[in-house]
């Protein structure tokens, strides 16, 4: 395992908000169409909840994100990406289903603050406010220049990933939007 | 003189003193003061020099509209040009200078250009230096540059050390203006329950109100905007933003907000400026209006200003103008400046009023309190240079001449108000001529509209012409009203009861004296800031300018830096009158955003230094700058170019590379390569669609080299496409072109075949790619073990999947340098480590990293094509001797009818070829060859050009290739390309010889690889 280096492993910034490079995490992006027998067949192999659209279910280390109308990104442990692409295999044997690892493909960054609606909102065009964006949504947009995906995990805390080869760019635009002094105080905080 | 008075000041607090230098000189102001006020306080009345005529030119207003008071501010990182003096906020340790004058503000050069002034009437650029044509670049154009504009460009290497930001906000009503209008507006639409964002571009909430009088509610105005403020911050949906400007609305309800936040402290933590990116559904634009001046011979000169400015500094700063004002009018508000004034204890020695029977209650107050009222008479000319000394009076009916002259320090004139209908207008509302009030205002029959067709912006208050505070509060609740239900909120009208003196109706009045002479109108100015006046838009409508715009750039109206805010209407009314036309049917010219000037740092937010652009990093790109590598731009990758040894050329260490790997071993580091997966039953189908050739016949276990091209049937990218299984392929992409292909791919299964069973997904992050070259290629992959790489159990074109070293890999035996060649994938997380075991393994054979310029050599070498070299998006695959790479037994894939197409078939297309100069030495990277005679425009013919070209350390000189006229059926013929450096007035050209030859300069037999 030591051999394994996840994008800025280890990297933080505290600042108005905590900014934290997450080590690496296990991602296996699903592509079918979705039917009650896909959404059953999932669920019984995960024991999660199908997820609605724009939505995550999570139980432990392992979640679902909602990414689009025919594709979820499934997060569980590193390790255990190859074992899960088999069992997938078993479980949807003919399928019309792509399933594949993207473990090395993102880097995740856990925010966590009061103000972290604020900054957030000085680099997301997509509506961060209270009652457009709960715990539990999951929202596909940008981050300044580059694309990303933000799961907000708690009132106070998000999970946001982006393409590995932005990691460092997005990890600056976060820390400099979560400097001291470039408080808002728009989302109530 | 003008100067701070013994008491008053609503805005300023005198017990803080602040300490500011303007032009070097020091001086005191108060907290509170704005720029302007203090300069005023300190009898600092003279500010800059015009554009054009280098007047002097002091302050006219007293806010955002103010076209003369522009002064450079700050020093050396935060020194900005043309910042208004009216709308910044006095700090201590301010420091401004003056702008625009030679060699001092007080004596300069160029106001010998104001004596010249009949020499330099509108358009006169356009008329006096068209001859000699020669002058103008060398002569004309350096001393007009010189003589004109406005403040210096900051010096182009100190970088600006304050940093700025963007905030994205969705609110539900957005209400741009915190008067009173505004203020009522989101009170009415927070009790209805909108989500309401109000913003105010100055530091204080109520506007004009409090300068000007009235009651709300039985209340002082000021009284009633702080309850109103008090309450607003206790509605939980209502946010309130001071120093927060409107700048433009854009379609689907999107405005931009320019948030001065450390503009009044400078240095302070925080960024200074903030773009607000704002998304709304519906606006309610409370922005007030903006004051007339008229137009009177000397209107320029300093100590006449707007009548609300004047007592805008007497009321909110306790500064006044001077001691003795006349004030000049139209109508009844600026009657309120003449009060104000005697209540302070300052003289006016007369009232002007241009209407031949005078105001109403207002002209009463101020006889009652003594004040001289003259109706019918209007101002001559102003007396004074530098500033105010008197002024000639007239009849307003009459050419002029004059009847009295007055002493005075200053003088106070009004127009009339103009609606500020900016944000109305910049996405298309329409605008209706109110004549009774002779102003444009917002038509709400014609509102900008969005998406569904239903207006999504509407004005409150002065803005729609609602000036006379009753009715304004009463527009503002309707405005409200409307935006609310528009919101889905019920709401019922209830608007406050207000009160203030009745006013009687205005006169229009676009020229004073009306028949004023030649001389008066040539020093009568409607633009200050571009020197533009009454003669210059009358001698355009006399040239038989008609169109307002057309005027407005030949006479430059209304296009400084304030862009005619208290021009555009005067000078339109002057053409009407010139034209004969009525001003409805003129028309205004077009406002566009930002309301006033944004600074650039806003507009970039946080992208600068490192952050400007995102930088794409390899999972070895830490490697590659420890190895001291040298970078080359590839999309938004920076790829290792070489890696020079200390003190080596690039030049010199590019050979090395491609020296050592061929003759030993090299790496390259090829993650970038897009990497994308398809899947599904169509996959085969869908692939045979998107490549020339055929994909879905490739077998399991097998790479193949692919072409796609667009629609249009140019070549668009290339790469290796791998069968992973029986329903997945895997194609690889160039760098820069794997976001493009991917895209393009859903593009088609999403528009044009989405009954296809097909999935897509862009694996070119999930693996760091290492392309293994050269002749101990194989030995290190044996040393590291783990996998069978032999020639039989690994051919030429084939992969295989399995662990080396302990890292789990795929093998791809492909190869772009022609050497023996292995690319192998890893998990990118796994990168770093793998290229390290690489490195180790390979010292035994000298292993040798190399850049992307070793890479296009070789390639080059082999007559490989380059996507972005040899293609250039009108270039297709058989121009590039790729015939073999498109199928023809497929019934159709992207870009086969338009090859089709009569120029795509023609058979004098240029076609690829190697070239070889005579010499040796290395043809110029886009060199033409030439052709005998010459084009239609006198231009050489042409029949070849250079797309890439090499120095070859393998075969030790210059190849290249490139497209030539039948090229590959002149092999061996010599053509002359342009050389590097020519001649420019020479007829003959200095060519470079070379010899048309094949592609393939090295290994034609493919030895090397195939071992």
């Amino acid at each position: 395992m030591s051999d394994v280096m996840a994008p800025l492993d280890g990297a933080r910034f505290d600042g108005l908000v905590t900014v934290e490079a997450l080590p690496a995490q296990g991602q296996i992006t699903l592509r079918c169409e979705v039917s009650d027998d896909y959404r059953a067949k999932l669920s019984g192999l995960l024991g999660l909840a199908f997820p609605e659209p724009r939505k995550a279910v999570s139980d432990g280390d392992r979640a679902l994100l909602w990414m689009s109308p025919d594709e979820l990104l499934l997060l569980l442990p590193y390790d255990e990406v190859p074992e899960m692409l088999a069992r997938l295999e078993e479980t949807f044997p003919n399928w019309i289903l792509l399933a594949v690892d993207v473990s090395d493909a993102r880097a995740h960054f856990r925010l966590s603050g009061a103000p972290l609606r604020d900054v957030l909102s000085k680099l997301v065009p997509a509506d961060m406010a209270p009652g457009a964006f709960v715990p539990g949504d999951v929202k596909r947009s940008k981050l300044a220049q580059v694309a990303a995906g933000i799961w907000l995990r708690g009132p106070e805390e998000a999970q946001l990933f982006c393409f590995r080869s932005v990691a460092d760019y997005a990890f600056r635009v976060l820390a400099t939007a979560a400097e001291p002094g470039g408080e808002v105080g728009f989302h109530g905080t | 003189m003008s100067t701070r008075l013994a008491k008053g000041g609503r805005l300023t607090d005198r017990s803080k003193q602040i300490g500011f230098t303007f032009n070097g000189k020091r001086f005191t102001g108060f907290a509170g003061d704005t720029l302007a006020s203090a300069l005023l306080a300190n009898d600092q009345m003279l500010l800059g020099r015009s554009f054009k005529y280098h007047r002097p030119r002091g302050v006219v207003a007293s806010g955002a509209e103010e076209p003369n008071a522009l002064v450079g501010l700050g020093q050396g990182a935060r020194f900005e040009p043309d910042q208004r003096a009216t709308t910044t906020e006095l700090f201590d340790g301010l420091v401004a200078d003056s702008q625009n004058h030679w060699p001092s503000l007080e004596f300069d050069v160029g106001e010998v250009n104001a004596k010249l002034a009949r020499f330099l009437p509108a358009g006169f650029y356009y008329k006096t230096f068209l001859w000699p044509r020669a002058f103008w670049k060398h002569l004309y154009e350096p001393v007009i540059r010189r003589s004109a504009g406005l403040g210096k460009a900051p010096h182009p290497e100190v970088r600006d050390i304050d940093r700025y930001e963007h905030f994205h906000a969705h609110v539900d009503l957005l209400i741009v203006g915190g008067g009173v209008a505004g203020l009522q507006a989101a009170k009415a639409a927070g009790a209805a329950g909108a989500q309401v964002l109000l913003i105010e571009q100055g530091a204080h909430w109520g506007g004009r109100a409090p300068v000007d009088g009235g009651t709300i509610d039985g209340m002082a105005a000021a009284d009633w905007v702080a309850r109103t403020v008090a309450e607003l911050e206790t509605m939980e949906n209502v946010r309130l933003r001071l120093r927060c400007m409107g700048a433009g609305v854009y379609d689907h309800g999107y405005v931009l907000g320019y948030e001065r936040v450390t503009d009044h402290k400078p240095g302070a933590h925080g960024p200074r400026h903030r773009l607000w990116r704002i998304r709304c559904k519906q606006i309610v634009a409370a922005t007030g209006a903006i004051e007339r001046p008229l137009s009177f011979a000397g209107n320029d000169v300093p100590g006449v200003m707007l009548a609300s400015a004047l007592r805008d500094y007497v009321v909110n700063y306790g500064v006044s103008a001077g001691d003795r004002t006349v004030v000049v009018t139209n109508n009844d508000d600026a009657y309120r400046t003449a009060i104000v004034l005697k209540k302070a204890g300052l003289a006016v020695p007369v009232i002007l009023d241009a209407r031949p029977l005078g105001g109403g209650a207002l002209m009463e107050e101020a006889r009652a309190l003594g004040i001289r009222v003259e109706p019918g008479r209007g101002i001559a000319k102003v007396l004074g240079g530098k500033r105010v000394t008197g002024v000639a009076t007239c009849l307003q009916a009459g050419e002029g001449s004059v009847l009295e002259e007055i002493p005075c320090d200053a003088v106070a004139m009004s127009g009339g108000w103009s609606p500020v209908v900016h944000l109305w207008s910049h996405c298309g509302g329409k605008l209706a001529w109110d004549a009774e009030n002779a102003v444009f205002r917002p038509d709400p029959t014609r509102a900008p509209t969005g998406a569904d067709g239903a207006p999504f912006l509407g004005t409150a208050g002065a803005a729609s012409g609602a000036f006379h505070l009753s009715d304004t509060l009463a527009d503002a609740e309707k405005a409200a009203v409307a935006a609310a239900e528009a919101l889905g909120h019920a709401a019922t009208a209830a608007p406050p009861q207000a009160e203030a003196a009745s006013e009687a109706a205005l006169l229009p009045v676009w020229l004073m004296p009306q028949g004023a002479r030649a001389e008066l109108r040539m020093k009568a100015f409607l633009d200050y800031q571009n020197d533009v006046k009454v003669s210059d838009v009358q001698l355009a409508a006399r040239e038989g300018y008609e169109s307002v715009e057309h005027t407005k750039r030949y006479t430059t109206l209304g296009m400084a830096t304030d862009q005619g805010k208290l021009s555009n209407i005067n000078g339109l009314a002057v053409l009407s009158d010139a034209l004969g036309t009525p001003v409805p049917q003129v028309g205004t010219t077009t406002f566009r955003p930002p309301y006033t000037p944004i600074s650039f740092g806003a507009i970039a937010g946080e992208a600068r230094g490192e952050i400007f652009q995102p930088l794409r990093r390899t999972p070895m790109q830490d490697l590659h700058e420890s190895n001291h590598a040298a970078w080359e731009p590839v999309g938004q990758w920076r790829r290792p170019y070489c890696y020079p040894h200390p003190g080596e050329a690039k030049r010199d260490a590019v050979n090395r590379e491609i020296n050592a790997t061929r003759q030993s071993l090299g790496i390259l580091d090829a993650s970038t390569l897009g990497k994308i997966l398809v899947k599904g039953p169509d996959a085969g189908r869908f692939l045979d669609m998107m490549y020339t050739n055929m994909m879905s016949t490739l077998p399991v276990g097998k790479c193949r080299y692919g072409l796609m091209c667009n629609e249009n049937g140019f070549l668009m990218d290339d790469g290796v496409v791998v069968r992973l299984s029986e329903d997945s392929w895997l194609c690889h992409t160039t760098s820069g072109g794997a976001d493009h292909v991917h895209a393009h791919m859903e593009d088609w299964l999403q528009c044009e075949w989405w009954d296809w069973k097909v999935f897509t997904a862009n694996l070119t992050e999930q693996y760091a790619q290492i392309a293994v070259v050269g002749p101990n290629a194989r030995n290190l992959l044996e040393t590291l073990g783990g996998m069978d790489v032999s020639k039989e159990a690994l051919p030429f074109m084939t992969w295989a999947e399995g662990a080396l070293a302990g890292t789990p890999a795929r093998v791809y035996r492909i190869s772009f340098s022609g050497e023996l060649s292995y690319e192998i994938a890893v998990p990118a997380n796994r990168g770093r480590a793998f290229w390290g075991k690489l490195l180790e393994a390979g010292r035994a054979w000298d292993i040798t990293p190399y850049g992307t310029e070793a890479l296009h050599v070789m390639r080059a070498e082999k007559g490989f094509i380059m996507i972005g070299d040899e293609s250039d998006g009108t270039v297709i695959p058989q121009d590039l001797g790729l015939s073999w790479a498109i199928s023809k037994k497929k019934a159709d894939f992207l870009g086969k009818r338009a090859q089709e197409r009569t120029d795509m078939a023609r058979d004098d297309r240029w076609q690829l070829v190697g070239l070889e100069t005579l010499d040796g030495s290395v043809l110029p990277d886009g060199a033409y060859a030439i052709a005998p005679g010459r084009n239609a425009n006198g231009q050489r013919n042409t029949q070849g050009r250079v797309t890439s070209t090499y120095y070859s350390p393998t075969l030790k000189k210059g190849i290249a290739m490139g497209l030539v006229r039948h090229g590959p059926d002149r092999m061996g013929e010599v053509l002359g390309f342009t050389a590097e450096e020519q001649d420019h007035t020479d007829d003959k050209p200095t060519l470079v010889e070379a010899r048309i030859v094949s592609p393939v300069f090295y290994d034609p037999e493919g030895e090397k690889q195939n071992v």
